[in-house]
């Protein structure tokens, strides 16, 4: 039970094949088939030659094609439900609002994908091309990937362990088609897991400019974000800063403000100052938000004068300023 | 499938009577809050009934903070880890977490698959449990490695099992919604129902009430799909707030008691009798 509370060993993204065991030290470790946790291995043997310890042959590929991508965000928050998606769909349209500024969002929540329903594009299929998968357009300059496409239906679950999910993003970073980018949005699951780790290890060598962090108001949301900032710090992934989503609620009907998740605990302003990094910004819940969403259509468009928007607005303007754009 | 009869998991799990499961395939819709209030109305159904809560969420647990049992640490003993109790000397109300493992608060819990499935089999297979009327399990979204690693060292005790599924009332989230019932399809864990979270919300300046996250989608899908609709739950800024405070129960386990005021109590009561 110390296993938990030492957990800097697996600092290092490794690959671990879903057959290893509980212990396995990774493949790429000096480990590699030697530790004790290898005994009975099915992969001990590949793992004691040394051919683990190689470099994961997509990483080359992986930076041709994101060598034509100017800048690359990972939208993230240890808690589900924040609205990670919703916000990574703004920041899209935001950017691409700028015809001239190229756009793309990549979808890695393998097993709950929504980004394709929120851009309203959810019928879409992916078609591939010699030169790769191509995107499907929400409009000319915006792209998405996401494994929502390629489900034969939106009912079906994909039950996959962490290494088939580690291969599908490989595949989403290097086959798509993703042409030259200004912005890559990555768009993640909740938690500090697989996912997560495969996003940073493959871009590691191709850099990623920094992460938005998503949070609720809520002390039950903070805790997870706190384990997110964590995260980041132990891989190594710059933070741009921290948005709070759903902070007070204004009622329609007789536009009184209320707290439907109390910040009981200070919220996320006090959560960036006691960690050190930067607020950027609080939107208020608006029922017309989660409706967009429903319906596919852009927020920021639909309703110019809705204090979300110039929430939104004004969080989207401050990302910009940081990254120097 | 001998060998699932005699396992350590079988062998612990023996002396659990059912076993609930509370799933989503969205995240923030109230998995960890439904768990919670299914203990404390299982718990406060009986004078001796006898609960326990099972957190599977390994990187973002949720259940010590509701519980008010935030900060506190799971002891050793010879006949395998000794859970947390969250109403103290009464030890009928019995909590497992990754969260109780950790040293910081803000410590993240980086694994991959193998190593939390490692953990969710010592979870199940080294807590000493006891007597257990029920044990109500929570489940981080998605239809992954937690889930997949849940199902196979159950199988065992299949015969106990069963599910209630969370949603709120949005199309974003039912569409997740419907990808975990498929996945209790495949995996032939029967349903007992779906709860409808976050369905309206009451103005506390006017009464008047809002749907912020729309209403009624979990009805119809519990409709389309021949599921039993167990309920719909308001959002409850009281409830929020006791299960967000973290606060320690004092005498007499005054969790359940400022529970019992809530008004989501009320109605969680009947989605209670529903479900067992």
């Amino acid at each position: 039970m110390t296993d938990a509370q030492n957990d800097s060993a697996y600092l290092d993204p490794k690959s671990i094949p879903s057959n290893a065991p509980e212990h396995c030290p990774g493949t790429e470790s000096e480990k590699a088939g030697k530790s004790d946790a290898c005994a009975g291995c099915a992969n001990q043997d590949v793992c004691a030659s040394g051919a683990t310890k190689q470099p994961d042959p997509s990483l080359p590929f992986i930076r041709d094609r994101m060598s034509t991508v100017r800048r690359k965000i990972l939208i993230l928050s240890g808690k589900g439900g924040v609205g990670k998606s919703t916000f990574t769909a703004q920041l899209g349209w935001a950017f691409a609002a700028d015809e001239d500024v190229q756009t793309g969002i990549m979808d890695v929540d393998i097993c709950g994908p929504s980004i394709p329903t929120i851009l309203g594009i959810a019928s879409e299929q992916v078609h591939s091309s010699a030169s790769g998968w191509s995107p499907v357009y929400v409009q000319d300059n915006f792209g998405v990937m996401s494994v929502g496409f390629m489900l034969p239906s939106s009912k079906d679950a994909v039950m996959w362990r962490g290494p088939k999910k580690n291969g599908l993003i490989s595949q989403f970073l290097k086959d798509v088609d993703w042409g030259d980018l200004d912005y890559l949005l990555v768009d993640t699951p909740p938690g500090t897991s697989d996912e997560h780790l495969s996003v940073v290890q493959y871009l590691k060598e191709s850099g990623i400019d920094g992460a938005v962090l998503i949070t609720t108001p809520q002390e039950v949301a903070l805790q997870d974000v706190r384990r997110e900032i964590d995260f980041c710090r132990k891989v190594g992934v710059p933070i741009i800063g921290l948005v709070e989503n759903m902070a007070g609620f204004v009622c329609p009907n007789c536009k009184g403000e209320s707290q439907i998740f109390k910040p009981s605990t200070g919220g996320g302003k006090q959560l960036a100052a006691d960690t050190g990094i930067e607020f950027l910004g609080s939107v208020p819940l608006d029922p017309r938000i989660g409706k967009s969403a429903d319906y596919g259509v852009s927020f920021l468009d639909e309703y110019p004068d809705s204090p979300a928007t110039i929430a939104y607005l004004n969080i989207i303007d401050r990302i910009r300023e940081i990254l120097g754009d | 499938m001998a060998a699932a009869q005699d396992s350590p998991v079988t062998k612990r799990l023996a002396t659990v009577k059912k076993i609930i499961l509370v799933l989503s395939g969205k995240g923030g819709v109230g998995k960890s809050s439904v768990s919670v209030q299914l203990a404390l109305n299982l718990y406060g159904s009986s004078p001796t009934a006898r609960v326990g809560i099972l957190d599977v969420d390994l990187t973002g647990p949720s259940i010590p903070r509701m519980l008010g049992v935030d900060g506190q640490a799971v002891h050793q003993s010879s006949s395998g880890w000794v859970p947390v109790y969250a109403d103290g000397a009464a030890g009928r109300l019995s909590c497992m977490s990754v969260g109780f493992l950790l040293k910081k608060k803000g410590d993240s819990v980086v694994w991959r698959g193998p190593k939390k499935n490692g953990m969710i089999r010592q979870f199940l297979s080294d807590v000493r449990w006891g007597d257990l009327d029920y044990l109500v399990i929570d489940t981080p979204p998605g239809t992954s490695d937690e889930h997949l690693s849940l199902m196979e060292h159950l199988a065992g005790v299949h015969s106990r099992l069963c599910a209630v599924i969370v949603t709120t009332p949005q199309a974003v989230a039912l569409m997740d919604v419907m990808k975990c019932l498929s996945f209790t399809r495949t995996v032939n864990l029967p349903v007992v129902g779906l709860i409808e979270n976050m369905s309206g919300y009451a103005c506390p300046c006017c009464g008047e009430i809002q749907n912020v996250f729309s209403t009624g989608g979990g009805r119809e899908m519990a409709r389309r799909e021949e599921l039993q609709f167990l309920g719909s739950l308001p959002v409850d800024t009281e409830l929020v707030e006791l299960l967000d405070g973290g606060k320690e129960s004092g005498e007499g386990f005054q969790l359940l008691e400022r529970y019992q005021k809530t008004p989501t109590a009320k109605l969680f009561g009947d989605i209670c009798s529903l479900v067992c």
